[in-house]
């Protein structure tokens, strides 16, 4: 694979032919609305950050682009997520499939109990391959630039690995099942800043192959890799419930410079949340 | 805020004369311990020493007989101990891990029945022996026409077991990080491949540590059995499913009955045997704990 260098002057890229649109979305834990009229689309092979403050619901809507949220008993959507314009919880969707084509990576590392090998190749497996795992695990394990560092020990615990290191493992078997999207839930709040930064140089590399949405704590982490911003907080109805709602979607560039409403100003300022 | 510099030496504590309750507790605690360590070698020490003259071939080589303690040996009860214990591993593993799975990953608990079910598997754990050997006897032997013969004690013996299995298997199923089944689902795979490639392999250590438990717990049952027909006397081996048999504790018991001192000192020589084959599959146990923890 030819990697050229990320670029971050290049072109603002468009959305003319999104992966995801979303629109009017709501998330049900129960009777709880956790999040509210979400809208927005994901641009292919961009980095899309999703900020706020806690409780705003970011993870929340991440975990509905892979159908995460079906295994939480109660949960429930409503409005439409389209995945190049095919509603993604329509009746005949498949969510296996839909976890095939649509990675995640989680906050904490978490390696399967078994070798850096098999951890790659595992994905592989349950999707029925059986031949050229070793290229695959290897191709994986370059990509999510891990490959120097284990060569020596594939056969050898994940476990044994340091935290940055099982992130990015975490990164390379996701990346094994090939898929076209991969999403990342806060990946980088277990690290510290040299694997932050290891994973950040990464996701610049991945982008050019895949489509990234990454939620982050993190300001200048989204300010740093992604080329759209989505600010999302936390409103209280007269009820005193919480519900997320998404405030401002737009490029990093402008979220960063030029808020176009003010809560986004005052969080990107560090004055709430 | 101002800090006030106590003026104490700092090495007061170190004289344990301020804190008298630490030291205390330290010994109350070993003083538990030794309750349990001492009566285990009070009891190992007797048993040794008493089957010490006994404690030879003849034990393994030989058949019971009521008439000759010289001759009499345990063999048809050794090996009838090995044979339940081994059918009752082979019934109630798969069904009791099979039932813990289903109680965990796919039971919701929202559901009322689900909850009924988990009040009485722990029930039954409670419910004593005795009432499965009538249970065995009712349902399996004449009800089933199985007859007292290795089959209806070994199955007897699974159900009386299986809530224990059951409830160590969810223990070690539960323990599995929800993240390993997470990264599993995430990656495409469905939700049978990840409790059978990913939960269940890491539960391993502990549905063989539960499990073995639970059968030591049936390898010493003599009360269900004494119902299904465990004979004394059986001058032979089983040799299928369908014979009768004979156990060790059951073995023991009757040569405890006798009035001759010869057949006590044999009692206390199968005792030993029975032990022995007890700390045996505690090294199973062992061994398959380390061996699945080691791939971790």
């Amino acid at each position: 694979m030819q990697i050229t260098p990320y670029d971050p002057n290049r072109e603002p890229p468009g959305l003319a032919d999104p992966v995801f649109q979303v629109s009017d979305l709501s998330v049900f834990y129960g009777d709880y609305e956790a999040v509210r009229d979400v809208t927005m689309s994901i641009g292919h092979r961009q980095i899309t950050a999703m900020i706020g403050p806690s409780g705003c619901g970011k993870s929340t809507v991440l975990r509905c682009f892979n159908r995460m949220n079906d295994l939480i008993p109660g949960a429930r959507v409503n409005g439409k997520i389209a995945y190049h314009g095919e509603d993604l919880y329509g009746d005949h969707v498949d969510p296996i499939e839909v976890r095939h084509r649509i990675g995640m990576v989680f906050q904490k590392p978490n390696p399967f109990p078994k070798s850096i090998y098999d951890n790659i190749a595992y994905g592989p497996r349950v999707n029925g391959v059986r031949r050229g795992l070793d290229d695959i695990v290897e191709e994986a394990l370059h990509q999510a630039a891990l490959w120097d560092e284990v060569k020596d020990k594939l056969k050898d615990s994940a476990l044994a690995l340091s935290g940055g290191q099982q992130q990015r493992l975490c990164i390379a078997r996701t990346i094994a099942v090939k898929p076209e999207v991969i999403l990342m839930d806060e990946p980088c709040s277990a690290l510290d800043p040299i694997a932050t930064a290891k994973i950040e140089d990464l996701m610049h590399n991945l982008a050019q192959q895949y489509t990234i949405v990454i939620v982050t704590h993190n300001m200048q982490q989204a300010a740093r890799v992604s080329d759209r911003t989505a600010f999302l907080t936390a409103d209280v109805d007269k009820a005193g419930v919480r519900h997320g709602r998404l405030v401002e979607y737009d490029l990093t560039s402008q979220i960063f410079t030029t808020p176009q409403d003010e809560r986004t100003e005052a969080y990107i300022t560090g004055r709430f949340g | 805020m101002t800090v006030t510099v106590r003026k104490t030496p700092i090495t007061a504590a170190l004289q344990g004369r301020r804190r008298p309750l630490e030291p205390a507790f330290r010994v109350v605690l070993l003083a538990s311990l030794a309750i349990a360590v001492v009566f285990l070698g009070i009891l190992l020490a007797y048993v040794v020493s008493e089957g010490w003259g006994r404690l030879d071939s003849r034990l393994w080589t030989n058949f019971p007989s009521k008439l000759y303690p010289e001759r009499a040996g345990a063999q048809s009860a050794i090996v009838g101990t090995v044979y339940i214990i081994g059918l009752t591993g082979a019934f109630c593993v798969p069904i009791g891990v099979m039932t813990a799975i289903y109680l965990e990953e796919y039971a919701s608990r929202e559901h009322w029945w689900n909850r009924l079910i988990e009040l009485n598997i722990q029930n039954l754990a409670a419910v004593p022996s005795i009432v499965y050997g009538i249970l065995g006897l009712g349902v399996l032997a004449r009800g089933l026409d199985l007859g007292r013969t290795l089959i209806t004690a070994a199955l007897t013996l699974s159900l009386l077991v299986l809530p224990v299995v059951i409830i160590a298997a969810r223990e070690a199923i539960r323990a599995v990080p929800g993240s390993i089944r997470q990264g599993s689902l995430a990656l495409g795979a469905t939700q049978w491949q990840t409790i059978w490639r990913q939960v269940l392999p890491a539960a391993v250590p502990g549905i063989a540590t539960g499990t073995i438990l639970a059968l030591s717990r049936a390898i010493g049952e003599a009360a269900p059995l004494l119902l299904l027909g465990a004979v004394t006397h059986i001058t032979f081996n089983p040799e299928s499913v369908t014979d009768a048999y004979t156990v060790l504790p059951i073995q023991i018991f009757n040569w405890i009955k006798q009035p001759e001192a010869e057949f006590h000192t044999l009692a206390s020589a199968a005792i030993v045997i029975l032990l022995a084959i007890l700390l045996l599959m505690n090294s199973v146990a062992i061994w398959l704990r380390n061996r699945y923890e080691k791939r971790g």
